[in-house]
C-alpha cells in the first residue's frame, strides 16, 4: 500500500480552549484529530494549568496549506493570552486522501 | 451563645477541621493527591444531592414564601458583581479585563461554601429553609454574566454572549443542580425516602472528604498571596464581609430564617471557583488568572469557612433581633 507525505499537526493547550481549537481546525479544513489528555510544564510554568483542568494534547492530520493556516490561527488568536504549544511533523500515511 | 463560641464551634465542625488537614498536608509536602475523577465524582454527588434534597423540599414550598427569597437573590446577583467591579476598578486600580474577570467570581456563587454554611446553620440549631437550593441555582449565573458583560463592553475582542450562556447553563454545576431540583419536586417525598440512604446519608461525610481536598488545593494558591498585592488581599477579605452583611439583611427583611440568612450571607459573600475561572478565561482572555484564583480560593474561601459563616451568623441574628 502506498504511503503518502502529509504534517501532523500537534497542539498542545490549556483545556478550556480546547473546543473553540477543535471548532477552528475543522472550519480550516482537518478532516479529523484525536485528543488526549496531558500534564506538563512550560515556560509560563504554573500558569498552564491554572484554570481547573488538565491540558489536552490534539493532534491532526492535514495537507501542508491546512497545516499552514492552523499556524496562522494560532498566531494570531492565542499565543498572546493562552498557554499552548504547537509543533508540525512530515509523517507518512496510508490512505493519504482521507486527510486531505 | 456569643460570637466566640459561635467561632469556636466552627472551628470544631469536621469542615473547618478536614479543610485545615488538607492545608497542613500540603505546607508539609505531603504525597497526598485526590486523583482528578474522584475530585469530579464528589462534586457531581454533592451537587445532584443537593438538588434533589432542595427539589424535594420545593415540592412542599408555597409560591409567597419562596417569592420574596427569590427575589432578595435575584437582587444580590445583580449588585454584587457590580460593587466588585467599580471596588476594582477605581480603587485598586485594576484593569478593566482584571476587574470584570474577578468581579465575575465574586458575583457568583461557591456551591461548597454554600453547603458548608448550611452545615454549620443546621449545627447552631437554625435549620434553614428547604428551598435554599433553589436560591443558590438562582445566584450561580446573573453575577457572572454581569461582569463579563462589563467586561465585553470595555474590552474589545469577546465572544457571543450566547456562547457565553450557553457554556454556564449547560455546565455541570448547573445541570446536576437544576436537573435535581427538578426530578427531586417532580418525585417528591415519597421518591426520595427510596434515595435517601445515599444521597442524605452519605452527604455530610462526601463534603468532609472534598473540603480536604479544597484544602489541598486552597494551600497550593498560598505561594501566590505575595503576587496578588495588599489591595487585593483586603479585597478578598473585605467584600464578602460587605456583600454577607447585605444578604444577611436583605434576607431577613426578605422573611427568612436566621438559618436560612445565614446561607443567603454566604451566598453573597462566596466567590465561584468552579464555573466562573473557565468563562473568566475564555472570554477575558488578557486578565491575569493569578489575580481571580488567588482571590477566590486561597483567600476568600477559607475565609468564608472559618470566620465568614459564623459573622453572617451573627448579623443574621442580630437584624432578627435575637
Amino acid at each position: 500500500m502506498q504511503a503518502e507525505t502529509l504534517q501532523l499537526v500537534t497542539i498542545v493547550a490549556e483545556s478550556v480552549i480546547a473546543e473553540q481549537l477543535l471548532a477552528g481546525l475543522k472550519r480550516l479544513g482537518a478532516s479529523g484529530f484525536t485528543v488526549t489528555e496531558a500534564i506538563g510544564e512550560g515556560s509560563r510554568g504554573r500558569r498552564v494549568g491554572e484554570v481547573p483542568g488538565d491540558n489536552r494534547r490534539i493532534e491532526t492530520l492535514v495537507g501542508p496549506d491546512v497545516a499552514q493556516r492552523i499556524l496562522d490561527l494560532l498566531a494570531e488568536r492565542y499565543f498572546a493570552n493562552y498557554a499552548l504549544v504547537v509543533w508540525t511533523t512530515d509523517v507518512r500515511v496510508v490512505r493519504g486522501e482521507k486527510y486531505r | 451563645m456569643n460570637l466566640v463560641d459561635v467561632l469556636t464551634a466552627n472551628l470544631l465542625s469536621p469542615v473547618f477541621l478536614a479543610f485545615s488537614l488538607g492545608v497542613l498536608a500540603r505546607l508539609a509536602h505531603s504525597e497526598l493527591r485526590f486523583p482528578q475523577d474522584l475530585y469530579t465524582s464528589l462534586s457531581i454527588y454533592l451537587l445532584f444531592a443537593l438538588g434533589l434534597k432542595g427539589g424535594v423540599e420545593l415540592s412542599h414550598a408555597s409560591f409567597g414564601s419562596i417569592a420574596g427569597p427569590a427575589g432578595a437573590t435575584l437582587l444580590l446577583g445583580c449588585i454584587t458583581p457590580v460593587t466588585s467591579y467599580l471596588v476594582l476598578r477605581h480603587l485598586g486600580s485594576f484593569s478593566e479585563a482584571d476587574s470584570a474577570a474577578i468581579a465575575a467570581h465574586y458575583g457568583s456563587v461557591s456551591a461548597v461554601t454554600f453547603i458548608a454554611a448550611q452545615s454549620f446553620a443546621s449545627t447552631m440549631g437554625s435549620e434553614p429553609e428547604g428551598f435554599m437550593p433553589t436560591l443558590l441555582t438562582l445566584l450561580e449565573s446573573p453575577g457572572i454574566h454581569i461582569a463579563l458583560a462589563i467586561g465585553a463592553l470595555r474590552v474589545s475582542g469577546g465572544r457571543p454572549v450566547r456562547e457565553t450562556l450557553h457554556e454556564i447553563l449547560t455546565g455541570r454545576t448547573m445541570v446536576l443542580l437544576v436537573g435535581g431540583l427538578a426530578v427531586g419536586f417532580l418525585m417528591g417525598e415519597k421518591g426520595w425516602v427510596s434515595v435517601a440512604p445515599f444521597f442524605e446519608g452519605g452527604f455530610k461525610g462526601a463534603l468532609t472528604l472534598f473540603i480536604l481536598e479544597m484544602g489541598l488545593v486552597a494551600a497550593e494558591r498560598l505561594g501566590d498571596l505575595r503576587k496578588v498585592g495588599p489591595f487585593l488581599l483586603a479585597f478578598a477579605i473585605g467584600m464578602p464581609l460587605l456583600h454577607g452583611a447585605l444578604g444577611a439583611t436583605l434576607g431577613s427583611l426578605a422573611g427568612l430564617s436566621v438559618g436560612g440568612a445565614t446561607v443567603l450571607a454566604a451566598m453573597a459573600a462566596s466567590a465561584s471557583y468552579i464555573a466562573a475561572p473557565p468563562a473568566a478565561r475564555i472570554n477575558l482572555p488578557t486578565a491575569n488568572p493569578t489575580y481571580y484564583l488567588t482571590s477566590s480560593l486561597a483567600i476568600t474561601f477559607p475565609f468564608n469557612v472559618t470566620l465568614g459563616i459564623p459573622v453572617y451568623y451573627e448579623i443574621a441574628r442580630l437584624v432578627h433581633g435575637a
